[in-house]
Parts: C-alpha cells; sequence; structure tokens
C-alpha cells in the first residue's frame, strides 16, 4: 500500500541525506532494514503510536539545535569501578575510553564487525529489531539499523567484575547521533550494563538484546544534563528459559525522550522486569512505551513507571503486556503512576492488556494525583519545611521504580540524582 | 506558656463556627486534660494550635511564650515548641521512620539557629528512646506508619515527641484505638517527659488515660467552648455521671 503523501515526502527528505556505511557483514540486514522504512515510512504526528508525542523532531531532516548544560556537577557513575565505553556526540572516543578488554566478555565496534565477513554479531544485528516490528511499526528504530555508523557488539560469556559502562558525551550543539548496540548473554552469563549522558542534540538509538537460558543482564540507564536534547531509543530484548532481564531507566530533562522497551519471553521461567522513573519541569516530554510479549509458560513481567511532572511537563506512558495462546501461568504486572505538582501538567497514559491463555495473572493500574495534603501536615507539623517536606513525599513516590535496581549502590547514585534536581527546581 | 484568648474558629469551606470563645492557660510544668463530648470542638482546638488547613480563625488569640502561634506556619510553629500527637498518624509509604524524624529534628535545630544533630548521636538517642517505648529496630527502619498496628502508632508519635523534645505537648485522643497495656506503655512514655519547663495539653474522651497520666487541671468542653475547669476529680465526676450533669449545671 502506498504511504500518504506527506509521510512519504517527510521520509524522502529524511532520507536524502542520510549515507549508508559501508556495512561489511551487516549489509544485508541494513539493506533489508532499509526496505522497511521505505514500506512504514517515519511516524507522523496521525499515527495512532504517537498520538501522545509529537516526531515531527524526531524525523526532521535536520536535528533541532540543543545547548550543551554547563554544571559542576559530576558525571553519574563517577565512583563506580566500570569499564568504560565512551562516544562523543554518537562517535566512539578511544581516547576516553578504556581498552576494551574484561574477563568474560568481549566487545567489538560495529564498525570493526562491518569489516568483518563472519561474526557472532551477525546473527543478531538487526534480528531482533526486525522482529518487533510487529504488531506495532517502529520505523525509526529500523531507520537506525539501516543507517547506524556506530556502537558496540557485547558477547558476555561469564561474569564480568565490573559493570560495562556506555558514556554519551554531547559536545556539539547540532549533532544528530544513531548507535547501535548488540548484546549477546551466553547461558549461565551475567553482566551489567550501564548507560548515560545527554549523548546528541538529537540521538537515536537502538539496543538489541538476546539473553539465552539462564542468562541475567542488568541494566540502569540516566538519562539527563542538556534539557534541550531530544532522544528516541528502543531496547529489543529476547529471553530464553530461566533467564532475567532488569532495565532501570531515570530521566531527569529533556525536552523529547520517547523510550521504546520491546521485549519477548520465549523461554519458560524467564523474568523481565522494566522500570522508569522520570522528572520533568517546564517543556518537558517524556514517554514510555513498553510491549511485552509472553510467548513461553511460568514467565513473570513487571513494569513500573513513575513521573513527576511540573510547570507544564507532559508524561506519556503506553504499555501492553500480551500473553500468547499457551502462555499458561504467566504473571504480568504493569503500573503507571504520575504526580502532578501542578495544574499545568499532564500525563497521558494507554495501559493495555491482551490475554489469548486463560491460567495466567496479570494486573495493570495507572494513576495521577497530587502530593497528599494530610501527609505534606504531619512533616510540616513535625517542623520539616514545606520544601523539604514535598521533596521526601516526591522521592517516596518515586521509590517504588527506583527500589526495581537489584544492586543498593547504584540506586543510592539514582536517589542522589534526583535529590540534586529537587534541590534545584524547587 | 500556651496562652489562648476568646478564640473563635470557622471551617473555612462552611459558614460553621466550631470554637466559640475559648479561654485557656497552660502553665510550663503542667498537664491539662481537656474532657467533652463529641463535637465539643476538642480535636478543632488541637488543629488550629498546630496550623493545619482548613479553619479560619475570626477572633482572639492563641500564644506560646508571648509568640503570636497563629502568625506562624506548621512548621515555625514545630520549632517554636508545638507538638500534636494525632488522633489519627498518617502513614507514609517510602519515607523511612529513621529519615523522617532525623529530618525533623534537625531542621527544628536549624530553625531554632541550632547545630544539627550527628548521625550517630541522633542513631544513639533514638535506640534508646525506642526501647523504653518497645519499639523495635525494624519499626525504626520501616516507612512511617505504614502497616503499624494501632498501638504502634502512637508509640511512634510518642518516640517522635521524645526526639522534638517539644515545649509543649498537645495529645489528641492518644488513648483511643489502645488496648490496657499499650495505653500504659504510651503513658509512660509521656510520663518521661513530664518536666518543669513543658506544659501538657491532653485531650481524652475518658478518664482511664488520666489514671496513667496525672493531670494537674481538668477541662470540661461543650459547643466550642470550655465550660467548667477543675481538679483530677472533675474527671471522676465525668466518669461516675457523664457530660449532662455538668452541662446542665452549667447551662
Amino acid at each position: 500500500m502506498a504511504l500518504p503523501e506527506v509521510k512519504q515526502t517527510a521520509t524522502e527528505a529524511r532520507l536524502a541525506n542520510m549515507v549508508m556505511p559501508d556495512a561489511g557483514c551487516t549489509r544485508a540486514a541494513r539493506e533489508d532494514a532499509l526496505a522497511r522504512v521505505l514500506e512504514m515510512g517515519l511516524p507522523s504526528r496521525r499515527d495512532e503510536y504517537w498520538k501522545y508525542t509529537r516526531p515531527d523532531t524526531l524525523v526532521s531532516p535536520e536535528a533541532p539545535h540543543a545547548a550543551l548544560f554547563n554544571a559542576d556537577e559530576p558525571m553519574l557513575f563517577d565512583e563506580f569501578d566500570r569499564l568504560k565505553i565512551v562516544f562523543v556526540d554518537g562517535v566512539f572516543s578511544p581516547e576516553h575510553s578504556d581498552d576494551l578488554v574484561l574477563e568474560g566478555v568481549s566487545i567489538d565496534r560495529i564498525e570493526d564487525i562491518c569489516c568483518k565477513d563472519i561474526h557472532w554479531a551477525k546473527e543478531l544485528y538487526g534480528v531482533l529489531e526486525s522482529h518487533g516490528q510487529t504488531p506495532v511499526q517502529r520505523p525509526l528504530a529500523a531507520l537506525n539499523t539501516a543507517f547506524a555508523a556506530d556502537g558496540v557488539a557485547i558477547h558476555v560469556t561469564g561474569k564480568p567484575s565490573k559493570p560495562i559502562s556506555l558514556i554519551y558525551k554531547h559536545r556539539s550543539e547540532s549533532s544528530d547521533a544513531m548507535l547501535h548496540h548488540i548484546v549477546r548473554v551466553e547461558s549461565g552469563a551475567e553482566v551489567t550494563i550501564l548507560e548515560n549522558g545527554p549523548a546528541a542534540s538529537r540521538f537515536n538509538k537502538c539496543i538489541e538484546i538476546d539473553i539465552a537460558d539462564g542468562g541475567v543482564l542488568h541494566h540502569v540507564r540516566a538519562q539527563g544534563r542538556d534539557h534541550e536534547r531530544r532522544a528516541a531509543t528502543h531496547m529489543f530484548t529476547r529471553l530464553g528459559q530461566d533467564s532475567v532481564y532488569k532495565s532501570f531507566t531515570l530521566t531527569v530533562n529533556g525536552v523529547l525522550t520517547r523510550n521504546e522497551q520491546v521485549v519477548e519471553l520465549t523461554g519458560d521461567d524467564a523474568v523481565a522486569h522494566v522500570a522508569g522513573a522520570c522528572v520533568g519541569d517546564g517543556d518537558f516530554h517524556h514517554d514510555d512505551t513498553v510491549f511485552v510479549t509472553h510467548d513461553a509458560v511460568n514467565c513473570e513481567s513487571r513494569q513500573v513507571f513513575k513521573k513527576v511532572l511540573r510547570n507544564g511537563a507532559t508524561g506519556v506512558f503506553q504499555g501492553k503486556i500480551l500473553v500468547k495462546e499457551g502462555a499458561q501461568k504467566t504473571d504480568g504486572y504493569q503500573i503507571s503512576q504520575s504526580l502532578l505538582l501542578d495544574e499545568d501538567s499532564q500525563f497521558l497514559a494507554k495501559p493495555e492488556l491482551e490475554i489469548y491463555a486463560d491460567d495466567v495473572i496479570c494486573s495493570h493500574g495507572s494513576t495521577s494525583g497530587a502530593i497528599d495534603e494530610t501527609a505534606l501536615f504531619y512533616l510540616r507539623s513535625r517542623g520539616i519545611l514545606t520544601k523539604d517536606a514535598t521533596n521526601l513525599l516526591t522521592l517516596a513516590f518515586l521509590a517504588e521504580a527506583v527500589d526495581e535496581i537489584e544492586d543498593a549502590a547504584l540506586a543510592e547514585a539514582m536517589v542522589a540524582r534526583l535529590e540534586g534536581w529537587l534541590s534545584r527546581h524547587s | 506558656m500556651l496562652e489562648i484568648k476568646n478564640l473563635h474558629v470557622k471551617l473555612e469551606e462552611e459558614d460553621k463556627e466550631i470554637l466559640k470563645g475559648v479561654n485557656l492557660t497552660v502553665e510550663a510544668g503542667k498537664v491539662h486534660a481537656i474532657m467533652g463530648p463529641n463535637g465539643s470542638g476538642k480535636s478543632t482546638l488541637s488543629y488550629v494550635l498546630s496550623g493545619r488547613d482548613g479553619y479560619e480563625v475570626t477572633d482572639g488569640s492563641a500564644e506560646l511564650n508571648d509568640k503570636d502561634l497563629l502568625e506562624m506556619e506548621p512548621e515555625e510553629r514545630a520549632a517554636a515548641g508545638i507538638f500534636l500527637a494525632f488522633q489519627y498518624p498518617v502513614e507514609i509509604p517510602g519515607v523511612g521512620n529513621m529519615t523522617f524524624l532525623r529530618t525533623a529534628v534537625n531542621a527544628q535545630r536549624k530553625a531554632r539557629g541550632e547545630e544539627e544533630m550527628s548521625a550517630a548521636d541522633f542513631l544513639k538517642e533514638i535506640r534508646a528512646k525506642a526501647k523504653s517505648l518497645k519499639i523495635d529496630a525494624d519499626m525504626l527502619k520501616r516507612p512511617v506508619n505504614v502497616g503499624f498496628s494501632g498501638g504502634e502508632k502512637k508509640r511512634n508519635e510518642i518516640l517522635q515527641m521524645a526526639m522534638l523534645e517539644p515545649k509543649m505537648c498537645i495529645l489528641d485522643e492518644t488513648d483511643s484505638g489502645l488496648d490496657v497495656d499499650a495505653m500504659k506503655l504510651v503513658a509512660e512514655g509521656v510520663n518521661a517527659l513530664r518536666d518543669a519547663g513543658r506544659g501538657f495539653l491532653v485531650i481524652t474522651h475518658y478518664q482511664r488515660l488520666l489514671d496513667h497520666i496525672k493531670p494537674d487541671v481538668v477541662h470540661i468542653m461543650a459547643d466550642g467552648k470550655i465550660v467548667k475547669t477543675g481538679g483530677p476529680e472533675l474527671a471522676l465526676e465525668v466518669e461516675n455521671n457523664g457530660y449532662s450533669d455538668i452541662l446542665a449545671e452549667v447551662n
């Protein structure tokens, strides 16, 4: 079917100045992805999946300008022992990065893989993204698969002694960055992946994660700093039997952020938790779009998303649990809540369940509310200033999401960031 | 210490006068009890003194050591020395009891220009005080009042009072929902805080609490006013004959 003319024009305009990297073993996947983009067209305001978030600035030919954030706040995770992989405006930076050597894991740059004819990553590059295009189209992810020139392929075969830390620095006020990472966690292997930094003026990032039977992946991400930045991110995760995926995202500021998580539980007894906490002020727009598919027996999934919004900020949650036929004993849970600190802010939520098995437990809930006045008075009556009492209650509201992080030190680092934001904005 | 003169209060949302000229003076070192039938305005008095929203003072004054309470925010009143033990302590999920109390103690110290309490000193003090109220370490770690039994909540109020060391303690029906043993424990906690520099206003329906916290003065409140004031024997009179005799007498 032909695309609507407006969409066709917008897609062609975006593709006009894009150059596919010299692709080696990823060439076929990239060409397939480009064909998907041409077929689907890039998102427009009329698309149902983009009803609450305007994609215009994410698909425009040029990235909108985004000022750099100059503050003396130290970078997150500085105090953690980790293997640092640094990208500056979407380009790998060897001088900022550690040597990509760590026991239990092998790490290659996508650029290097492209020079090879045979590499394990070839079996994965674009595969989960392509699979994740049904039943809902995600054209920005296909665009990424086709054109992302950089990123890393992480192959986890053991239990590395420290987290792998992907750091995204933003140096140019007009940078338009695309990164594509792929991660394969082998059977019985376990890894923690950290991500932080504003990345670029506009950032399109895709991660494909394949967790084999009994593999474990912890993911903790922080999106913060440069407020004018825009980002569309996708994480496609496939879980094997008895495997575990736990992902947490903290978002602080940002005029436009769309984070999509596409999770498929394909092996029995797998566990997937995706959580997010975000705080936004003023012209802040944050969209969590999650699609969890249960396609095996006795799997557990949790979605926990909390948003604190003020001064006209907007939060969006589109979350779905799809339980396929035969996925018995599924335990699916989804909660999305917003704390609206004034009447100008808004939260738009679209929770969905679609269930084709009869022996499952699935629940979902979504709420919007203001600060509890009774609790606020109780705290003030003990001498706590209104501002501090409000901050305490705000952190308490976010706690359920932050508690999804298993590592206590990482959770504390997230709370410290939130406290910093609250102290600057109240 | 606490001086209330001709206090008139109405509900902000409806034109209904609740307090109709309350006069009350609580001296340092004394325990005053207020008794009275339901709807007489006892709890309203406690809320107005602690600064809760929803009430409008139309006349009169309330001062703590010559400072105008009614002009202050709730947190300023707390720093000045007012403490209200709530009839229904509020549950606050996500805020640890210990964090809450330490924030409160240091906020008050800061407001008074005093040095903040170190984490070590705070821990030492709270452990000792919690122990005497039979509050275990787990209750200190848990979120404020979440999952606490009725008795635990009231003991937690007294623990807060002990840590904050207020000048003027107002207890709003602290005995409600308590069994005899829990009431004794709470009363012991209150009695331990009695000293020459501190005043108490104990609001209760029943004389039984006053068996454990011996009042110096007993007031009877009815229809928004204090209608009778006497010694501890007044509480016994209420216990034996109910409020009707007293109310008939003053009318």
